[in-house]
């Protein structure tokens, strides 16, 4: 209040002085005009800490607690979605697969899907089941990248190093089985790059010993943790009817109770196959969240013991010569490149190899006119690829629906009215890629 | 009415596809085989001429859920007044159901989509939009993806508008998640959804000139310099495509 | 400080040279400005696997007043560039930054409207590191070689205009050669 708002008595002057006609207010204006004069707006990021990620939070508080919340993204976008339509089909798996890039795998593999639901082919079985063993490692290490940055945000800080520790065992695996630990590019339309290596028997076996001796650790040091349920039980509520309005899917909804996994509604890719369970909980809070995702990668390391057990010698890749990727690859003096055999087979023996390697690496193959929305359970939720065909070689539109951009629109739900520290907690639980969210 | 037939070509006559009234264009006509015109044409394919993709209109019975799904569509527009002509074509394509839909009556279809028992589309997964080129009538198109989790089906409904009239009702009021996507699609694409609480630009910075992913938009990006060779960014190349 | 100057030119300089460049670079403290991809291989690199804790940098500041190395992991959007700035002129010096990933450095695949083709449009960087994204090794590859550029920095102007007289510049030996078990 200036100077000029204090709005002086009324006097009137009488034979015995002056004489001061003193009113008050009403209280609760009193209040409201105090009240508004303490509200402050504070900005958290885009470079911050416990923003997961170059998200800007504009928040307007009273005190601690949030009156106002709104978030501001675009801080990474790439524009991914407009570079793929200067690329073939196959280029534009290694563009997409860094939009989540906690999760690259579950990328590849849905545009595969709608490429080759536009094509209309069918990919060999081996490749299928590959393709459903790198996603649920995929999901292992994205669940646990989850917990341990909220870990992280949330102060416990062991959980970082903890979740990072056992991460390094499913990128390690990772890049055995595809050769890079991130970004892999290794599904392509039509199958998958090349075979896996001789030993991967052994080497998920292994793994999976470790990841089961070691998942009991996050009990013993997150879930039973008082501090760790305090800070989370409770926040960041959000009914299920507030989640279907706002179109969130994955771990939210499925702690608001709607077990919609579309593994389980919608299979793909042969999941009707395996049988694993779709973990719910009625909290809908972030604990429930946390709780959720501990409990899926127990289930995913259950999925990839019975697709080990699946897998049969078969073709990677379709028989189709006009849509196969053509080579085998093989590590040379000079980095990655073509296998002896296959430059042997394409320059000595096979003129249509050589055109058809030459035609698919250069020009790529040419996809029927149309439009296809293929929708996978990735981490965070419903992944969908909206694809545009015109007929050509390159796809004339990539849309990509990524969980993370429609799930962040319920932070502002999920963190008005609280406080602070929860609006942390809140976005940590809803784990959203910025890279995905902007793409 | 039957649809016209894509790709057609008649060698030696230039082919100009006339479109019907309201059928939606979904693709850009080619001239010649590749993308090279101002070189000399060595192809052999330079007098090629292709129609843009018309995706065809379906003939009942459409087969699978399709059918029943019309139907039921078809009596809750009644019941709730809306003209058939609403919906201006209905394409099955790779097993899934396009509805090309009128503008004016696109929230009160959605309305109805998600609030009549037998339809229940409650999710809306994705508002989007696409850009089909320069020289296609009505090329911007929103198209919404529509998810019934009652019944486990997925439509689409797709909003064909010029860039001259680029105003499309908002379906916030039906499907709050729709929110960030349509600002999404109109600072992409410059599509205008009336009614919508607070369209701004959500991806580029708020002060960014044009629609980026319009296709009269340039890729941007400069020239790379590699192994001695200036490489321009992928939009100035020669393509074979 | 200027104290500097105030030493005579010579051997005694030349130790405190060395002995302030060592103890900055031995404690090189990050600021946090991952972005994309590369963050996630930085938050691996001070990880217990790929420890840089060893190096005196697990403390990674999310203040940039408290940081000496920007670490610009990740593509760098148009949105994304003035805060870039804003954190790097927020800095004090000695000040380093390091473009991680060929995003960083010049743009990376994404030559397009969107993204700022190197951040050294932006920000002056003193190392390159290319990769998409790069090992947690050659993050710690880069880290060493610019704790070698640090240990050659000259301190206060005369020894800054000698330096650059002479030409010298500071050999940017691989880490898996520099620090090979000796046979």
């Amino acid at each position: 209040m200036s100077i000029d708002d204090i709005q002086h008595a009324d006097s009137r002057d009488t034979t015995e002085g002056r004489v001061y006609t003193v009113t008050g207010g009403d209280w609760d204006e009193v209040l409201e005009e105090a009240a508004r004069d303490e509200r402050i707006v504070m900005n958290l990021g885009p470079q911050h800490p416990s923003t997961h990620g170059v998200l800007r939070l504009v928040l307007e508080l009273e005190g601690e607690s949030v009156t106002q919340a709104r978030s501001v993204i675009g801080y990474l976008h790439t524009g991914i979605e407009k570079n793929c339509e200067y690329r073939t089909w196959t280029q534009g798996v290694t563009f997409v697969t860094r939009m989540d890039y906690l999760a690259p795998l579950f990328n590849e593999t849905a545009y595969c899907l709608a490429t080759e639901k536009l094509l209309g082919i069918e990919v060999p079985r081996r490749a299928q089941v590959i393709r459903v063993l790198l996603m649920e490692l995929n999901r292992i290490g994205s669940h646990l990248v989850a917990i341990a940055t909220g870990g992280m945000e949330l102060g416990a800080l062991t959980g970082m190093t903890n979740g990072f520790r056992e991460r390094e065992e499913v990128l390690h695996l990772l890049e055995w089985l595809t050769g890079l630990r991130m970004n892999h590019a290794f599904i392509r339309p039509g199958g998958v790059a090349q075979d896996l290596p001789d030993d991967y028997h052994e080497k998920i076996t292994s793994f999976l010993k470790i990841m089961d001796s070691r998942l009991p650790g996050y009990d013993k040091l997150l879930t039973g943790q008082p501090i760790w349920r305090n800070r989370m039980a409770g926040v960041g509520v959000l009914p299920v009817d507030a989640c279907l309005a706002l179109g969130i899917t994955g771990p939210i909804l499925r702690s608001a109770g709607l077990a919609w996994d579309l593994r389980k509604v919608d299979p793909y890719l042969g999941y009707e196959e395996y049988s694993f369970e779709v973990p719910t909980s009625t909290d809908a809070d972030c604990f429930a969240r946390y709780v959720l995702r501990l409990e899926e990668i127990h289930q995913s390391l259950k999925i990839v013991k019975q697709a080990l057990k699946k897998l049969e010698p078969g073709p990677v890749m379709v028989e189709d010569a006009k849509i196969a990727w053509p080579a085998q690859l093989t590590i040379g003096a000079d980095g990655m490149g073509n296998s002896l055999n296959h430059v042997k087979k394409i320059m000595g023996q096979s003129m249509e190899s050589l055109i058809h390697h030459f035609k698919l690496v250069t020009e790529g193959f040419a996809v029927p006119a149309g439009q296809v929305y293929v929708p996978i359970e990735s981490p965070r939720g419903e992944l969908g690829y909206h694809m545009v065909s015109d007929g050509g070689t390159r796809p004339l539109r990539v849309h990509v629906r990524e969980p993370s951009f429609v799930n962040l629109q319920s932070m502002p739900a999920m963190c008005e009215g609280g406080m602070v520290a929860d609006v942390i907690a809140s976005v940590a639980s809803i784990d959203p890629v910025m890279g995905g969210c902007d793409r | 009415m039957s649809p016209l037939p894509e790709n057609e070509t008649n060698p030696g006559a230039e082919l100009e596809p006339t479109p019907q009234p309201g059928a939606p264009v979904a693709g850009r006509e080619r001239r010649g085989m590749f993308g090279v015109h101002d070189a000399g044409d060595t192809t052999g394919f330079g007098g090629l001429r292709l129609p843009a993709y018309l995706p065809p209109r379906a003939e009942r019975p459409y087969g699978g859920w399709f059918d029943e799904f019309v139907d039921e569509l078809l009596a809750a527009m009644a019941e709730r007044g809306i003209p058939t002509s609403a919906i201006r074509q209905v394409t099955i394509d790779r097993g899934e159901i396009t509805l090309y839909v009128d503008r004016d009556h696109l929230v009160a279809l959605c309305q109805a989509l998600r609030d009549d028992a037998a339809l229940r589309f409650e999710l809306c997964s994705s508002v989007s939009g696409v850009d089909y080129g320069a020289d296609v009538p009505d090329r911007l198109h929103s198209v919404y993806h529509l998810t019934s989790m009652t019944y486990r089906r997925r439509i689409r409904l797709e909003v064909a508008v010029d860039v001259d009239d680029a105003h499309v009702p908002s379906v916030v009021s039906v499907y709050p998640t729709a929110d960030w996507h349509e600002r999404e699609t109109w600072d992409m694409f410059g599509i205008v959804y009336d009614g919508h609480p607070a369209l701004t630009r959500i991806l580029m910075p708020d002060d960014w000139d044009g629609h980026p992913q319009r296709k009269d938009y340039p890729l941007g990006g400069i020239p790379v310099e590699y192994k001695g060779a200036e490489i321009p960014p992928p939009d100035q190349r020669r393509a074979y495509s | 400080m200027g104290l500097e100057e105030k030493l005579p030119n010579g051997i005694l300089l030349a130790s405190v040279e060395k002995l302030v460049n060592w103890t900055r670079k031995s404690s090189l403290w990050p600021a946090t400005f991952g972005l994309a991809c590369c963050a996630i291989e930085m938050m691996t690199t001070g990880g217990p696997r790929y420890d840089l804790a060893r190096f005196g940098m697990e403390v990674f500041r999310a203040s940039p007043r408290q940081a000496d190395l920007m670490i610009v992991a990740g593509r760098v959007s148009q949105k994304m560039a003035p805060v870039l700035r804003q954190i790097y002129d927020q800095m004090p010096e000695p000040r380093w930054v390091l473009a991680m990933g060929v995003c960083a450095s010049s743009g990376g695949m994404f030559n397009n409207y969107a993204v700022v083709q190197g951040v050294d449009h932006v920000v002056p960087v003193d190392m390159y590191l290319p990769g998409c994204p790069p090992r947690p090794e050659m993050l710690m590859d880069a880290i060493l070689k610019l704790h070698a550029k640090i240990m050659d920095e000259p301190l206060g102007p005369v020894r800054a205009a000698e330096r650059l007289a002479s030409g010298e510049r500071t050999p940017m030996i691989p880490s898996s050669v520099k620090f090979a078990k000796k046979k």
